[in-house]
């Protein structure tokens, strides 16, 4: 259970100008530039994945219907992959984003070492 | 006294002591709005899926699969890959740059007043709806699983509402936490113990269970009739349930991570990098638990069948009859008191989130402009308005009655999270442009489409027999307007556009000037709150 309430340190301040500051760094660039080349593809990827299910089993009926193993289907096999797909994207995006934290460490590091520095 | 109803008493029992419990831990915004932020990942995945996981996807995937096969299992993808929007774009932004509710990100570099009013009706509107959902089929499914004790409609409604006030109101985020993570643990131990029993009756022979769905029996209209479950089209029919299944996905994939409930549990934890495990752990037993809904629907259809099913409490009952008649009166029990626990702990998540938002955003920001006149006043006007929205969701269940048509709701409560909320989120964090026209735009559009496209579908929209009485009627009688039952594909769109045209027609150098902060703060965690109590 949860260890008995501690207090809270204080948030970060920073001027407007700081916060520009930041956003025009070459760390930034990198940490928004890193996090699209993973995130913009990911989610293409699985809403055309998903959305191919409804998709085929509505307007491709009988090439759904087709038997894979036994009584399993096409449409049954379909259907299971998305929760294995769902996952696999999950857990690439975790690995992916352990670099995210380090490029953010750095930056805030940065951001804590100047706030001190005036 | 019956088993069930034990059952239900030791679950509410253990829930009171842990509310105790949380109450001396409660003093204080970031206590009892966030749990102080001391919830652990996996915690708070577990409390994501406890919280999420609904009597709908309890009872009602398992029976619309027993009922419509294939199709009913085709449903249920949906709920987990949504998730993947909430873990790519929005839990960890969310987590870095908020405090209590979802409207703070929006609150960062717009008018904070009016976003903060649009994004409470919103918030108000999702959590009201889904909520009277929940109490109808609480009530109803309490009356039937306790039917022999006694226990009544109303009793079960008012019994179910009070126990969700009082988690809220005296043991805040923390309770709630705690009963959504046991909710999730007895709904998966429940599950997987009844998908063994479901395979060990096929001698645990995965052929011979899938054989059986290819041959499932059951009688329609006196016709004796043989069908194979795997097949499509069993629910989904030509020519709008293609489409109507594609605009069910638009309002999950953008929906889910608009929920006001879902999304303060995000701010339980010390980071946005808790967040994101959280999303896993979430996604983890949420997507097993849909995979083993196979179990759960096929084996109704199956080894109990739809015949029985139908005479003995109707599709909702498909999960409880299965445990019923593989392991008797006993784990009937355990199955039902897992169902009622569900509830519970989906009703206290949506009241938290509620009285939040009303407290947070509407009393003290928009009322007060900004400033509690005295510590500790919006935690107190939190704990009021829970109380306020139980009573109101008791008094409209009670009015609905059982038989009320409230699918509907659940449907409206994902098009207004995917129409209105979601728009406003993604477009203030990664639009520089997007200012506050745009953004009350957005969820005032958004909203209203959904409401008023539900209005004009065949949920609400449609001529009944003279046989159909009372509030199991639709409301308006005629030919539907609209031909889905869900609106998300026409007004997510809308709510986009929305929030995409006021930002374009008018003109607010504030907001681009302070984008460069939200943008720092939601993709680094730079200045995110820290866990611990203020």
């Amino acid at each position: 259970m949860a260890m008995p309430p501690t207090v809270a340190p204080e948030r970060f301040q920073a001027t407007q100008t700081d916060w520009d500051r930041i956003a025009e760094t070459k760390e930034f660039r990198d940490l928004m530039a890193t996090k699209k080349i993973f995130i913009v593809p990911a989610f293409v990827v699985f809403v055309v994945y998903y959305f191919a299910l409804p998709f085929l089993v509505g307007y491709a009926p009988n090439l759904m219907a087709t038997k894979v193993v036994g009584v399993v289907n096409l449409a049954y096999l379909f259907a299971l992959s998305q929760f294995f797909v769902a996952w696999l994207i999950a857990w690439l995006y975790v690995r992916a984003a352990d670099d995210f934290d380090a490029l953010s460490n750095d930056i805030i590091r940065q951001a804590e070492a100047d706030r001190k520095g005036k | 006294m019956s088993t069930p109803l034990v059952m239900f008493l030791v679950f509410i029992a253990i829930t009171l002591g842990i509310t105790y419990w949380a109450s001396k831990r409660s003093a204080g915004k970031s206590a009892y709005f966030a749990a102080s932020r001391q919830i652990k990942g996996w915690q708070n995945g577990i409390a994501v899926a406890g919280d999420y996981m609904s009597a709908a996807s309890f009872l009602g995937i398992a029976g619309i699969i027993a009922f419509q096969g294939y199709d009913g299992f085709m449903y249920s993808v949906g709920w987990l890959v949504a998730y993947l929007t909430v873990l790519l774009v929005v839990a960890e932004p969310l987590r870095n740059a908020g405090r209590y509710t979802m409207a703070d990100v929006l609150a960062y570099r717009l008018k904070p007043r009016p976003v903060r009013a649009m994004a409470s009706i919103s918030t108000l509107t999702v959590s009201t709806f889904y909520m009277i959902a929940q109490m109808v089929g609480a009530g109803a499914l309490v009356a039937l699983l306790l039917k022999g004790s006694g226990i009544s409609y109303r009793a079960a409604v008012i019994g179910v509402g009070i126990l969700m006030i009082v988690y809220v109101v005296f043991g805040g985020m923390l309770a709630t936490t705690w009963v959504q993570i046991i909710k999730a643990i007895l709904l998966m131990a429940g599950t997987i113990l009844l998908s063994l029993l479901v395979l060990g009756h096929f001698h645990f022979s995965l052929s011979a269970f899938f054989n059986a769905i290819g041959n499932v029996t059951y009688h329609d209209k006196g016709q004796v009739v043989v069908k194979d479950f795997l097949q499509p089209g069993l629910r989904f029919k030509p020519p709008y349930g293609a489409l109507d299944l594609i605009s069910l996905g638009l309002a999950l994939i953008f929906g889910t991570a608009g929920l006001p409930h879902i999304l303060v549990r995000f701010y339980t934890v010390p980071d946005a990098k808790t967040a994101r495990h959280s999303v896993v752990w979430a996604m983890a037993l949420i997507g097993s638990f849909y995979i083993m809904t196979t179990f759960l629907g096929f084996g109704a259809a199956t080894i109990v069948g739809r015949d029985y099913i139908s005479t003995h409490g109707g599709t909702n009952m498909s999960a409880p009859l299965l445990a019923q008649s593989l392991a008797g009166d006993i784990f009937f029990a355990f199955i039902s008191a897992i169902a009622f626990a569900t509830i519970l702990a989906v009703v206290a998540g949506l009241t938290i989130s509620a009285s939040t938002s009303f407290a947070h955003d509407f009393w003290t920001a928009v009322i007060h402009k900004g400033t509690e006149r005295k510590p500790g006043e919006e935690v107190l006007v939190a704990r009021i308005s829970a109380f306020v929205i139980g009573a109101i969701a008791i008094f409209i269940a009670i009015l609905l009655g059982p038989t009320a048509n409230v699918a509907f709701l659940v449907a409206l409560a994902f098009a207004v999270a995917a129409s209105a909320n979601l728009p406003v989120i993604v477009l203030s964090i990664y639009w520089r442009r997007f200012n506050t026209a745009g953004a009350v735009t957005g969820l005032a559009v958004g909203l209203l489409a959904s409401i008023g496209l539900i209005l004009v579908s065949p949920s609400l929209m449609a001529i009944d027999p003279p046989t159909v009485t009372g509030t199991a009627r639709h409301l308006i009688q005629a030919k539907a307007l609209f031909p889905l039952e869900n609106p998300g594909i026409l007004s997510i769109p809308l709510g986009f556009a929305g929030a995409i045209l006021g930002t374009l027609l008018s003109h607010e150098p504030t907001s681009e000037h302070k984008y460069n902060e939200l943008l720092v703060r939601s993709n680094t965690g730079l200045g995110a709150e820290q866990a611990g109590a203020h």
